[in-house]
């Protein structure tokens, strides 16, 4: 590893990004993501890539297109509104199974909402987000160095899946500093795309399209996908579990609100009451194996997230029955405090009762 | 030990830049650090602030939110984030610029004319320097040295030659301890 | 025997799906003539648009990319930058460019992105139906205009080329027809500098070409092409708007 740098989390996405290869970057200005735009447009000539502010988001998810159809590393990245922008590249993305990565530093909504940071695009980025039959991988780093990680491992799935692969941020894991080290050696090399259009030169034409108008056709083409997204299902699923001290209470939080949940949970410890710590690191594929291998102990659960309650769907569903789901969320850009969710904590703690708090 | 800060004041006053070399000089110590700014249209000519955490342990939350120091460089800063700091926590005040003494009886309060001792040593853009020295010479966060080879990766080339004077105003706002 | 007349190599031989007497298979063989002529088959990428011509990648040998409703320039700036040493064009109708894709048709044009716009112009949505579109005449009759197009309701026809020309990155901006051999001559010239335009480094280059839609006019073929004449030019004049070698024209 490289020298230890203090790098703010927009630039070190940037940075991240070039060290993966990515040599082509359309963007369009947004807060609280604007350095990474900036930085881009400030490296990317530097290595010989291509910096483009696009006339809309729109526009740069469909420069991403044609630039992914081209053979090219490329990324784009906004913040919710302009997310909501790119929903059609993105699904034409999937349709057309191209490879991309998009950056997603999340601010509060509905509509123009604020430009503090928020967790409220979950289910606009696990459930597809366009129109369609689709998923994308999404990255949920809770460090700088993680962001950066994923970020350059990003690149890799992106090719490997032919698939758009989304990486979740806010606005404090943009706009926050915390020391990166980069990886010294250069990134693998890409793999070969016989698939793209380069020109036709000595082999047939090749056509990159997501039009079928066929059902059975369509239907099959799919199934097909849903195939793909199997297989990311099995193999690409990332998560932590946190459990210092062997807890029956567990939260589940990713991004932000992870870190904020271990300060909660060292709270919550010197007050008598354990509890451990669910990470999903990928949102989809959403970590369902973590909760049957806490199945036997885990006697609740409580998602804490930066909405109104999105991720704890999911949470319900991979806790099957098995224990009771709580949340606790704040919305607009507020991060709850860890002193509020203890609060909630101990109200969890009295309603399962029959667990003995800690002499 | 953790150490968790809210520095703010006026945009221009150096409070991102006095942050950011707190959160460098961590680093180079080998502590667990976060900064985060506030950000936004407040950016624009209002009230800016920054949250810098050091530690010898993993920053879990880098969102401060119970500080157990606040430096404000401005009144209103020190109306907004008087309250947040925990109990027997650190308020150093910019005496130079806020006249108000703080309303709290439950916190340690350390007024530096911030202003007057940058002018002292020759320019006002260094009165983030002067808090910083006094907030250092306070709670033994990161070292003077540290800081120094901070500087020297936050500030380019052509400005090395400021050094000297941003260390003497550290000094200055450490003379303001315990004394 | 010499040969007069064969299949350009870039067009595919296959069934057109167009309807009789629309003027897409004449555009589709000046698009390969001009490609053949200068040599370009092999490095040469095609954007499709959604129109009636979405399926034109099954009607050229060349490598293709269908594009989003009206982002086939964006499409292509992203294709030309990755690989700037090859030929890029799209394929775009009224609706698709001059309504959806309005923005990215004039911020292509602006940045001076050295790609080809093939623009076909028939004043009305061809594959919804016969809709009105943003090239409609005013008083023409469509299937959302059907007391005809009212300009205080819907306002005026865009006439793209000549708000095109306007554009410092636009090296060649010109409109034709494709009603009559001469016009198809003169159609033919204007793609071939279209697409030098291109290779030489130039800039933006479009190619308005004013052409037919016989079933959603509610018109016979020969009805249509007369049509153009007597009813479009008038709106739509014929010509060069810009063109590098002589300044703006």
């Amino acid at each position: 590893m490289g020298e230890k740098m203090l790098m703010k989390g927009n630039e070190a996405i940037g940075e991240a990004a070039i060290k993966a290869g990515c040599r082509f970057f359309f963007g369009y200005p947004i807060t609280p993501q604007n350095e990474l735009p900036e930085y881009m447009s400030r490296r990317l000539p530097e290595v010989g890539g291509v910096f483009l502010q696009a006339e809309s988001e729109v526009a740069a998810i469909n420069m991403v297109y044609g630039a992914s159809c081209a053979g090219g590393r490329v990324m784009t990245s906004s913040s919710s509104p302009g997310i909501s922008l790119k929903q059609e590249g993105i699904s034409y993305l999937a349709g057309s199974e191209l490879p991309a990565v998009i950056v997603n530093i999340v601010r509060g909504g509905p509509g123009l909402g604020g430009i503090q940071p928020a967790q409220s695009d979950y289910f606009q980025a696990t459930r597809g987000g366009g129109h369609g039959d689709y998923r994308t991988l999404v990255y949920a780093p809770s460090t700088i160095q993680e962001m950066v990680d994923l970020v350059m491992m990003a690149f890799d799935k992106a090719d490997a899946y032919r698939n758009p692969v989304l990486v979740l941020g806010d606005g404090i894991l943009g706009q926050m500093m915390e020391p990166v080290e980069f990886p010294d050696e250069p990134p693998p090399e890409p793999l070969a795309k016989p698939w793209a259009t380069t020109g036709a030169e000595g082999r047939p034409p090749n056509i990159i399209s997501s039009i079928i108008l066929d059902p059975e056709l369509l239907d099959k083409h799919n199934w097909h996908l849903m195939e793909k997204y199997e297989q990311i299902r099995k193999k690409e699923t990332r998560w932590e579990i946190y459990d210092p001290y062997e807890a029956e209470i567990f939260l589940v939080a990713y991004g932000t609100m992870a870190r904020v949940a271990r300060a909660a949970i060292e709270a919550a410890h010197s007050r008598g009451i354990d509890c451990g710590l669910v990470r999903p690191i990928t949102l989809w594929p959403f970590p369902e194996r973590a909760f049957d291998e806490l199945a036997d102990r885990a006697r609740a659960y409580l998602s804490v997230e930066m909405s109104t309650g999105q991720m704890v769907d999911d949470v319900k569903i991979a806790a099957a029955g098995r224990a009771p789901v709580y949340f606790y969320g704040r919305a607009g850009g507020v991060v709850p405090s860890p002193a509020e969710i203890v609060k909630k904590i101990e109200l969890i703690f009295e309603e399962i009762k029959g667990g003995s708090k800690r002499a | 030990m953790t150490y968790q800060v809210i520095m703010a004041g006026f945009g221009g006053q150096g409070v991102m830049l006095m942050g950011t070399l707190l959160a460098y000089a961590g680093m180079l110590e080998g502590k667990f650090v976060s900064w985060i700014p506030s950000y936004g249209p407040e950016m624009r000519g209002g009230t800016a602030n920054c949250m810098v955490v050091v530690s010898d342990v993993e920053v879990a939350s880098p969102v401060v939110t119970e500080p157990n120091c606040v430096i404000v460089m401005n009144r209103p800063s020190l109306d907004k984030f008087e309250r947040v700091l925990l109990p027997d926590g650190l308020l150093i005040i910019n005496s130079s610029l806020i006249s108000k003494e703080a309303e709290r009886s439950d916190i340690r309060v350390l007024r530096v004319p911030c202003n007057d001792e940058a002018m002292a040593v020759g320019s006002a853009k260094v009165a983030n320097m002067v808090a910083l020295g006094a907030y250092l010479a306070a709670t033994g966060a990161v070292s003077f040295e540290s800081v120094e080879k901070s500087l020297k990766k936050a500030l380019p080339e052509r400005r090395h030659d400021l050094i000297p004077m941003n260390m003497e105003a550290l000094r200055r706002g450490a003379s303001y301890v315990n004394r | 025997m010499r040969k007069i007349f064969e299949r350009p190599k870039s067009l595919a031989e296959a069934a057109q799906h167009y309807c009789p007497g629309c003027t897409h298979g004449i555009v589709h063989r000046l698009v390969a003539e001009a490609v053949d002529e200068l040599g370009l088959a092999g490095r040469t990428i095609g954007v499709s648009p959604v129109g009636c011509s979405v399926f034109a990648y099954n009607y050229f040998n060349l490598d293709f990319v269908q594009a989003a409703h009206g982002r086939a320039p964006a499409v292509a700036t992203g294709l030309k930058r990755v690989l700037p040493d090859r030929v890029v064009f799209t394929y775009q109708g009224d609706g698709d460019l001059a309504s959806i894709g309005a923005a990215e048709i004039v911020h292509a044009a602006a940045r001076g992105e050295k790609i080809t716009v093939v623009f076909v112009n028939n004043a009305i949505y061809g594959m919804t139906g016969g809709q009105m579109a943003p090239t409609t005449l005013v008083g023409q009759k469509t299937t959302t205009s059907p007391y005809g197009r009212q300009q205080e309701v819907a306002g005026y026809p865009i006439r793209v080329a000549e708000m095109l020309s306007t554009m410092e990155g636009a090296a060649y901006i010109a409109r034709v027809a494709v009603i009559s051999p001469q016009s198809v001559a003169r159609a033919r010239k204007a793609m071939l500098k279209a697409f030098t335009a291109q290779l030489e480094g130039k800039g933006f280059s479009l190619v308005e070409v004013l052409s037919t839609c016989p079933t959603n006019w509610g018109m016979t073929p020969v009805e249509a092409l007369k049509w153009v004449e007597t009813a479009m030019m008038p709106v739509f004049p014929l010509g060069v708007f810009r063109d590098w070698e002589v300044g703006e024209a």
